[in-house]
């Protein structure tokens, strides 16, 4: 099938609203023929991943387009950038490394984007409404505009989304489409007791699972007798779109295009039907740390970003207590969170406890950590599969909790009663 | 000539080398070292080999969408592979293959192909890609199955 474009597409295409913006649909209507797409059509809204400093090609890329006089057309958060802007130096980030971060940071700020610097601009204002299309690049943000917010986008690879969003165009294919939003697979959570159901350690766990057995496909979680928060969602859609290409879930009672099964599958038969009992979820559990040795260097928190919530959830549990000298212990945010935070009162805690904020940013994407950090802990599944590759270091998996217990005792501590039969 | 194996060209380039395969999807940001060519994620099958100038079949990428940012940098700093074999038309990778074109004139040659004509990929074969998507694999007699994904 050939690919029509608009009167507006070729226009642009002829360069008749610049070249910036004739480049950005050049590569937007080449990719629509990759995906086999009849059409494009318009978003509202984007989201870009582009942002983080990834090395000289990205930055080439973002200043070129930058320099061609490119502007988004429509309201456009930007992902996390390569260095926090104002708190860079506190860190073992190089100056140079930090000087190219900061050029692309400005690079995508001057084509007219919100400098959001979040990983969850799903939690900002700009978070989308139900069946809006939009362009979202980042893997743990596309899975939560599409399954809980009902928003409509694809899994926009950085440097196509900004294109996206300089066009206002995308190929109409994929999750754009109804017809597309079936669930493939179901997946039934069977004698799963709900004091587990009820903790949130059991969502990036489950997700982890989900994510290795769906792989690219539409996961419907079935059996789901408690009612998630928005962290928890986000917690089990950031590890499922980690340990597999996840864009999509759908939990039967939860997620709002799956009010009954037979609606979440649009009236079709699942391809397969996979029954999750508790030990393949303690399997999961265990995966996620790296390591069995209790030697602890770092308590990380806030893959995807912490929430105000989160914080809200966090100042308590370190009330009267202080972090192990020989311990870091660090949220990453965004920094309008982290401003709400603190005037919500939750920072002194955490301050008091001998902690520390990182916005704009996170350890993952900034240099940041010195060599001395090897041994992590954390309660995202998303540092926990991805800290032993990319930084070399060792990562133990907990509970928010153990996380705070681990960082007073200065050595690694977990509760993992809850996973067992009961 | 060995076996030819029929494929969708997804971005049309010519390349030759040794193939580097496995069954297990990768992601590049986190799964790839662009400095040096190699596979880092430790989980993976093909984790600590070194994948620049070879054909590399993988199914498709996996996780997070800074693998296309991930794949520009090697085309820019010559440690891409010579070309990507895959069973799915992988968008991640074809984007970086068209920007790389867009910019450096420099495409990665990316073949789609069927799951059973994938599945006799097996690293330490040769192989030659064409623009129209024939992936020809040479001495496949005598190749060794180094790594193979499950």
């Amino acid at each position: 099938m050939d690919l029509n474009l608009s009167a507006y597409d070729r226009s642009i295409l002829a360069g008749e609203h610049g070249p910036a913006a004739q480049l950005a649909m050049n590569i937007v209507m080449r990719m629509a023929q990759v995906y086999g797409a009849e059409e494009l059509l318009d978003i509202s809204g984007a989201h870009i991943d582009s942002t983080i400093y990834i090395g000289e090609a990205g930055l080439e890329f973002a200043e070129r387009l930058a320099g061609l006089g490119a502007r988004v057309v429509v309201p456009t958060t930007l992902n996390v950038s390569g260095l926090d802007e104002h708190g860079w130096q506190d860190w073992a980030v190089p100056p140079d490394w930090a000087e190219k971060a900061h050029r692309q940071m400005l690079a995508y700020q001057g084509m007219g984007c919100i400098p959001t610097w979040t990983c969850a601009p799903y939690q900002t204002e700009w978070k989308p409404s139900f069946g809006q299309q939009i362009a979202w690049g980042e893997s743990n943000a596309i899975v939560f505009a599409n399954s809980v917010l009902g928003a409509r986008t694809e899994r926009y690879p950085d440097l196509l989304d900004i294109c996206c969003a300089i066009t206002g165009r995308v190929p109409a294919v994929g999750l754009h489409l109804t017809k597309n939003r079936a669930g493939q697979l179901l997946i039934r959570l069977v004698d799963i007791p709900l004091e587990l159901q009820q903790e949130d350690i059991f969502y990036p766990v489950l997700g982890h699972l989900v994510g290795k057995i769906a792989q690219d496909n539409i996961p419907v979680i079935a059996g789901l007798t408690a009612q998630p928060s928005e962290d928890q969602l986000k917690a089990l859609g950031a590890a499922a779109a980690s340990s597999g290409a996840v864009a999509l879930f759908h939990i039967v009672g939860v997620t709002p295009e799956a009010p009954s099964l037979g609606v979440a599958f649009q009236d079709r038969q699942p391809e397969r039907t996979i029954d999750i009992h508790l030990p393949m979820l303690r399997q999961a559990l265990q995966e996620l740390s790296s390591t069995d040795r209790d030697t602890l260097h770092m308590v990380i928190l806030g893959s995807p970003h912490f929430s105000l919530a989160e914080f809200r959830q966090l100042a308590p549990l370190l009330e009267g207590k202080h972090v192990h000298p020989d311990v870091q212990f660090l949220v990453t945010s965004s920094r309008a969170m982290a401003l709400l935070a603190k005037q919500a009162g939750c920072l002194q805690a955490l301050e008091d406890f001998g902690g520390k904020v990182t916005v704009d940013t996170c350890i993952l994407a900034s240099p940041m950590l010195p060599p001395s950090v090897g041994m992590l802990m954390t309660n995202s599944a998303k540092y926990a599969y991805y800290a032993p590759g990319m930084l070399n270091t060792q990562v133990a998996f907990g509970s928010l909790e153990d996380c705070v217990r681990s960082a007073v005792a200065g050595r690694v501590i977990r509760e993992t009663s809850r996973w067992d039969a009961y | 000539m060995g076996r030819v194996l029929i494929g969708k060209p997804v971005v049309p380039g010519e390349a030759q080398g040794l193939v580097v395969a496995s069954g297990e999807p990768l992601s590049f940001w986190g799964g790839y070292d662009y400095h040096s060519g190699e596979i880092i994620d430790r989980r993976h099958p093909l984790s600590g080999q070194r994948v620049a100038g070879c054909i590399l079949a993988l199914p498709f990428t996996r996780g997070s969408s800074t693998t296309t940012a991930v794949l520009l940098e090697a085309v820019k700093a010559g440690t891409a592979p010579a070309a990507i074999l895959t069973t799915l038309v992988d968008t991640f990778f074809a984007l970086a293959s068209i920007v790389a074109d867009e910019m450096y004139q420099s495409p990665i040659p990316l073949v789609a192909l069927d799951e059973l004509d994938f599945s006799c990929l097996h690293s330490g074969m040769r192989a030659t890609v064409t623009p129209d998507g024939l992936v020809t694999l040479l001495e496949p007699e005598s190749a060794s199955v180094i790594v193979q994904g499950k």
